[in-house]
């Protein structure tokens, strides 16, 4: 356990943080691309549908697709411009998705077009959930999940607590850290809409240890009439995933396979929070995000606010990048991934950009894989006390059914921890990446037979 | 009597008698909990390959055996085992053999390393899937065969081998449509078709125009020349010609096709291209696309 009067959770590991490179720098204004990619799905779940056409002109903020369906959020136009293409764009995965091609006008301003308010103190929690999916809030720490879908509660089902994720675990981004520290009364106001929509008792801000000053600010902020409250927690990865955080703060354990709805708590990220509050009083919708761009390879590091679909390409170029960069991460370094190319757009999902040069990650070659040495290691690293050694061994042969049966594979939410430790490094969470992609594929594949039959 | 032998005796007796009790039960138990099974079904199992691929759409061998026993399924619904002994299990069963046109496995791409870009390099593990978790593998063409050989590896058959510019070659004598290659491919390139549908689009690009070209000298740009010289057997879906499968094919549209995505898969020659189609000459990858 950490130090006294902070709480964490069991296993986990600890990463040089890296936060104090861009940690104290103020969130500023980034300049608007002279073509800006919106893929039209952002989020989990089904693409939204464009309402606008080819050649037609758009107001900054303005709806430009509509949710198609539950499992889905609006779009909104991230600039004032014109609407160049609707069809295939680059996504964040690298694969080819419906999106709009938008080209903002010259000295196109950053007003922002405003719809109609949604009150907290008047709505209804219909209301306020529908007003959430019409501002296409997603979950903004990086799971980019439809916020709406994680606050309708089933029949049956109580919240009683909501938690707001101010954790920020991931090395080297500091992007909630300076929502915290700039943007207190949008969370207090985020807040408010969330507790009425839940009907939840109280709510706690779950804060890192080494955002001390965040907590500070927070606390002497408090409004009175709220049920809030702020906690100190242990600095230690993955001390941000849902299930460790619930369990550090309130003692409690969301089952395998299941939500943090079964344990009466619903937990959000703090920017998605000041997202709401910043965006629901005046009835727009998400056009910018706040994205920390970092790492050793970049030369003007910083936490910027970014218009969605800013192209990676103008982003690094307009920030400045060293001639040795040898990879270039959508995230940190820990849960991003590295992108293939730099034509992929900023979308919701995008906490941070990080790009390393050759000195971090060495020359562009496979590391060597020695033998598992059964040290344990990897046991020891599991927040979500699996066995990844067993798991690996079972994932070389290929037996990925075995690993999802027996041995809890779906459970793993890829944080990475085992193959951060592993002293014969083993690729085991890239292996378990994999094997989850295998067993949804071999699922899929046997449904499709057992309707043939 | 001696007492010994007298021993002996009442423990033979006893046991004797234990032993008839016991083969009592023993013969009621098998009688009135026996569960029947068709005799036949093992004797058609047992001529089955056994390799239990699922290609026939049953869990494996012994459930196709119970279902050709039942008549819910025909003997060529096995396409792994020979015409011999699709013939014997017809002939022991006493049932027609059926008919089934044989199915291959098709990939719907031709951009080896020569001819298709890479925008990234890759480094990791040696897989197409742990490739394509991350941003999509390397491939600049989004939809890409991206080489690393995951069908090469779940291909039980020895049918699948990759070749010098890192694109998997199906054997169609070994193939057997199973289909396990069909879910290991991350991008989905390969689909089961009939073995005797030979006119086929290597190309799975959903982008129109010529700048397909910058990534893949043999995409389909969907110029749509093929849908127009045989618009029977071609229609033209999401920027790619979509053959109808149920039709008998014709070589009429390759003909035209500028890029020779379009193409017939001869027995003997392979991959054969139209006449319009530039030639592909070079051997060695091609390098890196400018960041």
């Amino acid at each position: 356990m950490g130090h006294r009067g902070q709480r964490s959770f069991r296993h986990g590991i600890h990463p040089p943080e890296h936060k104090d490179e861009t940690k104290g720098l103020a969130i500023r204004q980034f300049p608007f691309a002279p073509v800006l990619v919106v893929p039209l799905s952002q989020h989990i779940g089904k693409p939204a549908v464009p309402v606008v056409r080819e050649g037609q002109e758009v107001v900054r903020g303005q709806r430009i697709a509509r949710a198609d369906g539950f499992m889905s959020v609006s779009m909104h136009a991230p600039a004032s411009g014109r609407v160049r293409r609707i069809g295939l764009v680059p996504g964040a995965r690298g694969q080819m998705v419906p999106g709009i091609y938008i080209e903002p006008f010259p000295g196109s301003t950053q007003e922002v077009m405003e719809g109609r308010p949604c009150r907290v103190d008047e709505a209804e929690p219909a209301e306020i959930l529908a007003a959430i999916q019409d501002a296409g809030i997603v979950g903004l720490g990086g799971a980019a999940f439809p916020t709406h879908v994680k606050l309708s509660v089933p029949e049956g089902k109580r919240i009683d607590t909501v938690v707001i994720n101010g954790v920020e675990c991931e090395p080297w981004l500091t992007t909630d850290h300076r929502v915290m520290l700039e943007q207190h009364d949008d969370i207090f106001m985020g807040l408010r809409y969330l507790l009425r929509l839940t009907g939840a008792e109280r709510a706690i801000i779950g804060v890192e240890a080494n955002k001390l000053d965040a907590v500070e600010h927070l606390r002497a902020r408090l409004p009175g009439d709220l049920p809030v409250s702020v906690e100190v927690l242990a600095v230690k990865y993955p001390q941000g995933a849902e299930k460790m955080l619930i369990t550090a703060l309130l003692g409690r354990e969301v089952p395998s396979g299941g939500l943090p709805l079964d344990v009466g708590v619903v937990v959000i990220n703090v920017a998605t929070t000041a997202e709401i509050g910043r965006l629901l009083p005046h009835g727009a919708g998400i056009q910018e995000r706040v994205i920390t761009i970092t790492g050793p390879a970049i030369r003007d590091r910083g936490n910027y606010r970014i218009p969605i679909g800013t192209p990676l390409r103008f982003l690094l170029d307009t920030v400045g990048l060293r001639p040795d960069v040898s990879r270039v991460f959508l995230g940190g370094p820990m849960m991003g991934t590295a992108v293939a190319s730099l034509d992929v757009p900023i979308t919701k999902g995008t906490s941070g950009v990080t790009a390393f040069t050759v000195a971090e990650t060495g020359p562009i070659t496979s590391a060597p894989e020695y033998p598992c040495i059964r040290c344990g290691y990897c046991l020891d690293a599991c927040p979500l006390f699996l066995n990844p050694a067993e798991l690996g061994l079972l994932a070389r042969n290929g037996a990925y059914e075995r690993m999802a049966e027996e041995r809890h594979l779906m459970d793993c939410f890829e944080c990475g921890s085992c193959t951060y430790v592993c002293p014969a490094h083993i690729p085991l969470v890239q292996r378990f990446r994999v094997a989850k992609l295998a067993v949804r594929r071999i699922a899929a594949d046997r449904k499709a037979r057992g309707g043939e039959a | 009597m001696s007492p010994t032998i007298l021993l002996s005796l009442t423990a033979v007796a006893t046991l004797g008698a234990l032993s008839l009790v016991l083969a009592a039960l023993l013969v009621g138990a098998n009688r009135r909990l026996q569960v029947y099974e068709d005799p036949r079904i093992d004797v058609v199992d047992d001529l089955l390959p056994g390799a239990n691929c699922g290609a026939c759409g049953f869990p494996g061998c012994r459930s196709f055996a119970e279902a050709v026993v039942k008549g819910e399924a025909q003997p060529a619904g096995c396409t792994v085992g020979t015409d011999a002994a699709r013939a014997a299990i017809a002939e022991f069963l006493g049932v027609e053999v059926g008919a089934q046109v044989r199915r291959v496995a098709r990939l719907a791409c031709a951009g080896g390393r020569n001819v298709a870009r890479m925008k990234a390099r890759g480094v990791g593990l040696d897989s197409c899937a742990a490739a394509a978790l991350v941003g999509g593998g390397g491939k600049a063409c989004a939809w890409g065969c991206l080489g690393l050989g995951d069908c090469d590896v779940a291909c039980d058959f020895d049918a699948i081998s990759m070749n010098v510019h890192g694109l998997p070659v199906v054997d169609e004598d070994l193939c057997t449509g199973c289909g396990d290659c069909v879910v290991a491919c991350p991008k989905d390139l390969f689909s089961l078709q009939r073995i005797d549908r030979r006119l086929w689009v290597a190309c799975a690009s959903r982008e129109a125009g010529d700048e397909v070209l910058e990534d893949c000298e043999v995409a389909c740009t969907a110029c749509g020349r093929c849908a127009a010289d045989a618009p029977d057997l071609i229609t033209m879906q999401d920027n790619l010609p979509v053959i109808d499968m149920s039709r008998e094919p014709s070589r009429v549209p390759i003909e035209r096709c500028p890029t020779g995505a379009i193409v017939w898969l001869d027995p003997d020659r392979g991959l054969v291209k139209g006449s319009a189609a530039h030639r592909v000459i070079r051997r060695g990858p091609l390098p890196l696309s400018p960041t």
